[in-house]
């Protein structure tokens, strides 16, 4: 569906993206991640030719992305659906206006069924007259949502689409994403900085850095078995006890993971204090974390341990080491 | 009524004809100057706006034409470019003496601070919504007519009260090289023939007219924000 290969852009002489390679297969849900300024919002719209680049290419439903212009162009950004942080809707407009604007620019027919079923899918049909001023942030994104669906889009860009939304309304607009993505057998490409986004709904993820690709694959393999600057970017938020080295657990919902620890503790014989624990759920599953802290000799032992049994981990460095 | 007040009444109903006809021929020379220099400079905006380096299709070196020409032709004090533009006004409607021919030389000064205002507006439009209808496939004229105009149409509502009060005083200007008009009476009775009651109900005029003005913009701006 989109194959990007050896992609720069500059502005002026200053290069803000190298070498990017990617491919996004149909259906899937793809994420770009990385810190404020790494170019994510640059990669994204060389996607649908709002930034033009400088070499390599972007092939979008088959087409050069960048050898396209005026109404080639135009017609390719109409499978486009593109959503944005803020929103981006036009003030003065009613929530119906803003959907069907898409719609009107196009000479669509049908436009009012088509609006009211997409307002009746984002849950705001009985919103539809209303300015949209007087909505709160995760409805403005649902009619976001709405308008980038208008024109039958076969892939759905999204640009940081929960960063402004609190933690609950982020949650329920990336409900309606994934629901949108199985319903639709929509294409998704997620640009975010938030882990949680990505863990929760994309299957695949290019981890970004000052316009470099730092990583790159499945967001499982990336979390399970995270490369040193995935972790960095995942850095965890418990405090690490200093003394005694810290390792960080992961435990698929296939294995239990009560018995395992206890287990161990029984096998060898050794003491282990919990640092920390939570769920985390990456598409839909669900994994959980444990982060303990062993005693420094005991440390090969339970590493041999935790070989044996397959169990993902990673030893965390410590507070004395970085000191 | 007080004794004082009989021979100014009695000179007010003299004059009225006349103050009337002024009165029309500001108004006449207002509306028309304010609507030609609105549809002009609306239109060198969207040209600029276009070619604005930041703007929908940029093209810096026509921007900079543009923007160095409607510099200039601000910079002209409004009584210079009356008379430098003689030749241009019996051009257009035939003879440079009366309120049609005001109308030319009040359009060419205030198109260009309209296209200034104009263009402010435009700018202040979110960019992230002219971004959103070219994510969707918007041409540019789409985006000029269905989403900056729109959009900015409040502020430019407001700018059309700085326009036409500014066109006001501007007429009185052009009213005394030949323009007619309340400025003109204003200075034919109250300063060359000191009946200065007569400047006076001149200039009352005036700021009624400035207040309603500004009132109908105020009012329409709340209507369309």
């Amino acid at each position: 569906m989109i194959t990007v290969s050896h992609l720069r852009k500059s502005y002026g002489s200053k290069e803000v993206l190298h070498d990017i390679s990617f491919s996004v297969a149909k259906g899937e849900i793809f994420g770009i991640v990385g810190h404020s300024g790494a170019g994510k919002s640059t990669l994204l719209r060389c996607l649908n030719g709002l930034e033009p680049y400088q070499a390599g290419s972007v092939v979008v439903k088959g087409a050069e992305v960048g050898r396209l212009s005026g109404g080639d162009l135009r017609r390719l950004q109409k499978d486009l659906g593109m959503i944005f942080q803020n929103f981006n809707l036009m003030a003065r407009k009613n929530v119906y206006d803003n959907v069907a604007f898409p719609l009107v620019l196009w000479g669509a027919n049908a436009i009012h069924d088509r609006v009211m079923t997409l307002l009746d899918l984002v849950g705001l049909a009985n919103k539809a007259k209303q300015r949209v001023t007087s909505l709160s942030g995760g409805q403005k994104q649902r009619v976001g949502i709405a308008r980038a669906l208008a024109l039958n889009p076969e892939i759905l860009l999204c640009d940081e689409a929960t960063s402004a939304l609190d933690p609950k309304t982020s949650s329920s607009i990336l409900d309606l994403l994934a629901d949108i993505n199985k319903s639709l057998h929509l294409t998704i490409v997620m640009v975010t900085h938030q882990m949680e986004v990505v863990k929760r709904l994309c299957s695949s993820l290019l981890l970004l850095d000052g316009g470099q690709t730092v990583a790159l694959g499945s967001t499982e393999d990336l979390f399970l078995h995270p490369t040193p600057a995935m972790q960095n970017f995942v850095s965890d938020e418990f405090t690490i006890i200093p003394g005694g080295v810290t390792i960080r657990l992961h435990f698929p919902r296939t294995i239990a993971k009560q018995s395992i620890i206890t287990r161990m503790a029984r096998t060898l014989d050794c003491d282990f204090s919990i640092v920390g624990g939570k769920l985390e759920r990456y598409g839909d599953d669900v994994f959980g974390v444990l982060i303990i802290t062993v005693p420094k000799e005991n440390a090969d032992r339970v590493q041999e341990y935790l070989d044996n049994n397959h169990i993902p981990y990673q030893i965390l460095p410590s507070k004395e080491n970085d000191a | 009524m007080p004794d004082f007040l009989t021979p100014l009444w009695t000179r007010f109903c003299d004059k009225f004809p006349e103050i009337l006809e002024a009165t029309l021929e500001t108004l006449s020379m207002v509306c028309f100057s304010t609507l030609f220099s609105m549809l002009i400079g609306t239109l060198l905006a969207i040209w600029m706006i276009i070619t604005n380096p930041i703007g929908l299709n940029p093209k810096p070196g026509v921007y900079r034409v543009l923007d160095f020409v409607v510099n200039l032709l601000r910079s002209f004090p409004f009584i210079i470019l009356l008379i430098a533009i003689i030749p241009f006004t019996r051009f257009v409607v035939g003879t440079s003496i009366g309120s049609a021919a005001a109308i030319v030389p009040l359009t060419v000064a205030a198109a260009p601070l309209v296209a200034r205002l104009i263009e402010t507006c435009f700018l202040e439009v979110d960019r992230g919504v002219i971004e959103a209808a070219r994510s969707f496939g918007a041409s540019t004229w789409q985006i000029i007519v269905r989403v900056l105009l729109p959009e900015a149409l409040p502020a430019i509502v407001l700018n059309v009260a700085v326009i036409a009060i500014t066109l006001l005083g501007y007429s009185a200007m052009a009213g005394t090289v030949g323009g007619g008009g309340l400025g003109d009476l204003a200075v034919r009775y109250g300063y060359n023939r000191f009946q200065v009651d007569i400047m006076v109900y001149s200039v009352i005029i005036l700021c009624i007219m400035v207040l309603c003005i500004q009132g109908i913009c105020n009012f329409l701006y709340k209507v369309l924000r």
